[in-house]
């Protein structure tokens, strides 16, 4: 069985840092600010791992169809995603596909994040119950 | 300097109890965009069997990353905070959290490992209610980077 679930697609911007940032706590200045971003040698500004997980999170509840029906959920952050300061941000695409059942019978999802026509995630898999 | 390898099995007392509120699981859930009425109205998640509004997946990390303060501040352990990404995060749920629930995190250090220059601390964070009722597990993977530039992995 493999199954390609209906991607979903979730627009970033500045702003959505910001409320991330306060929302979560986690306010380093990778996240918003450009001279400190690429001070440190990044492309600029980009987001939160966890905030890129957290649309991920949507999309795998979206699928599931209830918020206590994830089970298991893991990503390995393999690409930062940059966010630049325009009206339209960037773009994340988010993708499953069904690889099975596990023992306990949940289905086993594995999951494609990308950006720019880039995957920012890696072994990135999900666990639903069904 | 590597990270201390002797630290792996090393556990950490159980953190102070966070009460998670519903307005901090509404500004989560509206933050990254979940619109979902069991994160937001009482009333639609106790008609869907939660004790109240539900939490998204990731949202425990507020609670997991404020409780690694234990090893990333321990003097012994001697990591450089500015050097760190975040590599990896798992999660495994017993059940998901609800508003009002109490939660304490209980840190150990799993796994340490060196290559390429640069450190992986693996983390387990059994996370329970304040009577100890198992909730998730989280684990999280951080990577410091070598202090050399132009080193990749």
């Amino acid at each position: 069985m493999t199954d390609l679930l209906e991607p979903q697609t979730f627009r970033v911007t500045r702003a959505d840092l910001v409320r991330y940032a306060g929302a979560s706590g986690d306010f380093n200045p990778i996240h918003w600010s450009e001279r400190f971003a690429t001070g440190v040698g990044l492309p600029g500004v980009i987001a939160h791992g966890m905030f890129t997980m957290a649309l991920v999170g949507r999309a795998v509840t979206t699928w599931a169809g209830a918020a206590d029906a994830v089970v298991e959920f893991s990503v390995r952050f393999s690409r930062p995603v940059p966010v630049p300061d325009t009206d339209e941000g960037t773009e994340v695409v988010v993708s499953a596909t069904v690889k099975g059942t596990t023992d306990e019978g949940h289905v086993r999802l594995a999951l494609t994040a990308t950006c720019q026509g880039e995957k920012v995630l890696s072994l990135a898999q999900a666990v639903i119950r069904k | 300097m590597p990270l201390d390898q002797s630290f792996v099995g090393r556990t950490y007392p159980p953190t102070e109890p966070y009460l998670v509120g519903r307005e901090k699981i509404r500004e989560f859930a509206r933050a990254i965009g979940a619109t979902d009425a069991e994160y937001h109205d009482p009333e639609a998640a106790r008609a869907r069997g939660y004790a109240d509004v539900v939490a998204p997946p990731t949202f425990p990390v507020i609670v997991t990353m404020g409780s690694s303060k234990q090893f990333i501040e321990d003097p012994e352990l001697g990591m450089d905070y500015t050097r760190v990404v975040h590599g990896d995060q798992k999660f495994a749920y017993t059940r998901p959290v609800v508003a009002g629930d109490t939660l304490v995190c209980h840190n150990t250090i799993e796994e340490i490992t060196s290559r390429g220059g640069h450190d992986f601390l693996t983390t387990r964070t059994d996370v329970t209610t304040e009577s100890g009722e198992p909730v998730l597990t989280a684990w999280s993977k951080l990577v410091q980077r070598g202090e050399e530039r132009g080193e990749t992995k």
